[in-house]
């Protein structure tokens, strides 16, 4: 067995100067790196990495394309199965897919899949203008919308336009990528240098893309299929609608959802006042509540703001249910963690702003249906964290917006849209994937959810 | 892009713009809004749609130069384009859902402050057509600040109101209202309030009184304005909602003024404001 080289650590930029800054915490590996990263592989008969990959990249195939140099070719294995490998390379959660099965993982450390993907992607967007976007693409002249241009719609967008469809993608907002530009930061995850550029791959697949259009309410689903004339409707919708606690002084001047923060900071470009006229709040500290990625993302870029940041969490360190590497990255950027606390009551100012927040003890009890142990109150436990802003990182759901303005199209009481494993919905026609169908979830499962949907599509429309 | 195909300057720092926009144009309804941004760089302002025409594709938007964003959008000329034009957004004017014959037996009165006068226009000219004929009060600082009387004076009974007495009675809005309800006995169903916050809290605390239906049209902060974000949250009979999917119009007897007004003013330090536009002295954006 070919493992005596140990796994290729990659250059990340420093934590001292990266908490200053919304320049890419990863560099990842270069050429060589990558090359013998690829070489501990050890190309497994049966590679328990490519069953735990939700759109199930031939991972084994693409690596080994890396250890004899043919890049192209491990472009090409990698987008058969994922059109966004740049993206899915930075912020899939690998060590519980691909890298948390890998066969070396049970003795020593798993192969870098993640980081060598994102290699390939990057690979991939610096040469695309070598190869030739559309060879074998022979439109069928049928249409098929997309709502939405997230993740789930991307991908479903690209498969469409493979076989020949003619897809046009609505977007609600001004920025196409849906939570990959309004949400993930562009420490984690730059826009214009990736996002900006795996979505051009697709609109050079034929895909057309609209912003601007909010279906349910410029159009309904209902005058696409009617009176637009597309036969089909894929709803990629996402989760975008944040939730609260409903504690007292939720609405002071101060608290947000982080939504509303990530969104200043991303979408609208707050980070760089410069170039942006929308104003973003940090104050000297900020509190985050929550302990997923989300919380993560706000509290790093809270720091970056120039506030304190701190994250209060009502479980403990073994339950948050963010990112290792995110936690990791984000105690390395000095960011306070505190387990075990959660909030009952945000004080306010007379003017009405914020001034700190309440919270009480918490330690854990039975597991719940959820097999995370609940916590519980610890009687007499409060205190005080004094901060100027409270930013709400609590989990978001479905926009009501679609299932309300579409007739026949059912939804469960997570106020989900329902639909089967292949995206088919309650209604003929329409088909559905990604956080719309699930709530929130990732990034990748969005992106297998709109690729099944492509293929259902295809179905019903050549069954029509 | 959205080209502006009309301009015209209607008082003093007030713009009327016609944007072709005609999906917009053809899917809006009275009591919804539209997010605006100028340019890139541009923040997503809201703004109560003020007409809109479907033969011609177009939507008409009244914008006050208040700050950076707001003076940016009233800067462009026609030929000029926003760089966005999304909606139509929030939930139209529950009357629109009404059944005619309901419709018909109701008496509404409008009360519209200021630059609040350009969104009552689409509802009482939606009313004119479906057989309804309104009472309008139109409040100003001064003559030179009242907008869309000829307009308004063809879909509405028009009564105006100035602080200065230049035109029409002297005094507030509510003045005139208790002139209407109380000494001429007039008796309606519904009141429908738009204009700056602090207007809107004070109808709602003289029509309380009365037990008469008080509807309002907020202007919280918002930022995408399809219920993303929640920087539009308002409570709403003791209850948090969001101004941009739950409203923009809601039970003015029922909401916090005071809180909405606060959280009006939150970004007022950060906000980019230009000298001259310091002059602007209305309470509208303070609290």
């Amino acid at each position: 067995m070919a493992n005596k080289i140990p796994r290729v650590a990659v250059r990340e930029q420093d934590p001292v100067v990266r908490a200053t800054n919304f320049e890419e915490v990863c560099y990842g590996y270069n050429a060589e790196e990558a090359a013998l990263e690829a070489s501990r592989c050890l190309n497994c008969k049966n590679p328990r990495c490519v069953a735990a990959c939700p759109v199930n990249i031939r991972i084994p195939e693409f690596i080994h394309h890396i250890t004899e140099g043919d890049m192209r070719a491990a472009a090409d294995t990698i987008h058969f199965d994922s059109s966004l490998p740049s993206i899915c390379g930075r912020v899939c959660p690998q060590e519980s897919q691909c890298e948390g099965s890998c066969v070396l993982g049970i003795k020593g450390e798993a192969v870098a899949i993640g980081k060598l993907e994102r290699y390939v992607g990057d690979w991939a967007l610096e040469h695309s203008a070598e190869v030739e976007a559309t060879p074998t693409i022979i439109p069928n002249g049928k249409r098929v919308a997309v709502v939405g241009s997230g993740p789930a719609g991307l991908a479903c967008a690209s498969d469409l336009a493979k076989m020949g469809y003619q897809v046009d993608v609505f977007e609600a907002l001004h920025r196409l990528g849906g939570v990959l530009s309004y949400g993930i930061p562009e420490f984690r995850l730059p826009k214009e240098r990736v996002v900006a550029r795996e979505i051009n791959e697709v609109k050079r697949l034929g895909v057309r893309f609209e912003t601007d259009v909010i279906i349910g309410r410029t159009m309904t689903i209902d005058s696409l299929l009617d009176k637009e004339g597309y036969e089909a409707v894929f709803v990629g919708s996402g989760a975008g609608l944040p939730r609260f606690m409903g504690i007292e002084g939720e609405n002071l001047n101060g608290v947000l959802s982080a939504n509303e923060f990530l969104t200043r900071v991303n979408l609208m470009g707050a980070w760089d006042p410069k170039h942006s006229d929308t104003p973003v709040y940090v104050g000297r500290k900020v509190v985050v509540v929550g302990g997923g990625n989300v919380a993560m993302d706000a509290v790093r870029t809270a720091k970056r703001l120039g506030a304190e940041a701190v994250i209060v969490y009502r479980r403990g360190e073994a339950e948050l249910p963010a990112r290792k590497e995110e936690v990791h990255h984000a105690k390395e950027e000095g960011i306070e963690f505190r387990m075990l606390t959660n909030p009952t009551r945000i004080l306010g100012s007379e003017d009405g702003w914020v001034t700190g927040i309440n919270c009480v003890e918490m330690e854990l009890g039975e597991p719940d249906a959820s097999g995370r142990r609940s916590p519980q109150e610890k009687v007499g436990s409060d205190f005080t964290i004094d901060c100027d802003v409270v930013i709400m990182a609590l989990g978001t759901s479905p926009n009501p917006l679609i299932a309300s303005t579409t007739s026949g199209l059912n939804i469960n009481r997570r106020g989900c849209i329902e639909a089967d494993e292949m995206g088919t919905t309650s209604r003929a026609g329409i088909f559905a994937g990604g956080d719309a169908v699930t709530g929130a979830a990732t990034v990748i499962l969005a992106m297998g959810a709109g690729r099944k949907a492509a293929k259902a599509i295809d179905e019903y429309i050549r069954s029509k | 892009m959205f080209k502006i195909v009309e301009k015209r300057k209607i008082a003093e720092n007030i713009y009327e713009m016609k944007i072709a926009a005609e999906r917009v144009a053809k899917a809006a309804l009275p009591g919804q809004f539209v997010i605006v941004r100028a340019d890139e760089g541009g923040e997503r302002v809201p703004l109560t749609i003020a007409d809109y025409d479907v033969e011609r594709g177009t939507v008409t938007i009244v914008t006050q130069t208040i700050g950076h964003s707001t003076k940016k959008i009233c800067a462009l000329e026609v030929g000029d384009s926003l760089a966005d034009f999304a909606g139509p957004l929030g939930r139209p004017s529950e009357f629109v859902h009404m059944a005619e014959e309901e419709l018909k037996k109701r008496k509404y009165i409008f009360v519209a402050g200021g630059v609040g006068t350009a969104p009552v226009y689409p509802q009482v000219k939606w009313l004119k057509q479906h057989g309804v004929d309104c009472d309008v009060i139109i409040g100003a600082k001064t003559k030179d600040m009242l907008i869309y009387i000829d307009e308004m004076r063809k879909v509405g009974n028009v009564h105006i109101a100035t602080d200065d007495g230049s035109e029409g009675y002297k005094g507030m809005v509510t003045g005139l209202m208790k002139e209407l309800v109380e000494t001429e006995g007039r008796e309606y169903d519904e009141c429908v309030c738009i204009g700056p916050m602090i207007m809107m809290k004070f109808v709602c605390l003289t029509t309380k009184p009365w037990s008469l239906l008080t509807t309002v049209s907020l202007n919280a902060l918002m930022v995408d304005g399809t219920g993303m974000c929640g920087a539009c949250r308002v409570t709403v009979g003791g209850k948090t909602l969001f101004t941009c999917v739950d409203g923009p119009e809601f039970n003015g007897h029922e909401v916090d003024f005071d809180e909405a007004m606060r959280r009006q003013a939150m970004y007022k330090n950060q906000e980019k404001f230009d000298n001259d536009n310091r002059e602007h002295k209305c309470n509208c954006y303070g609290k």
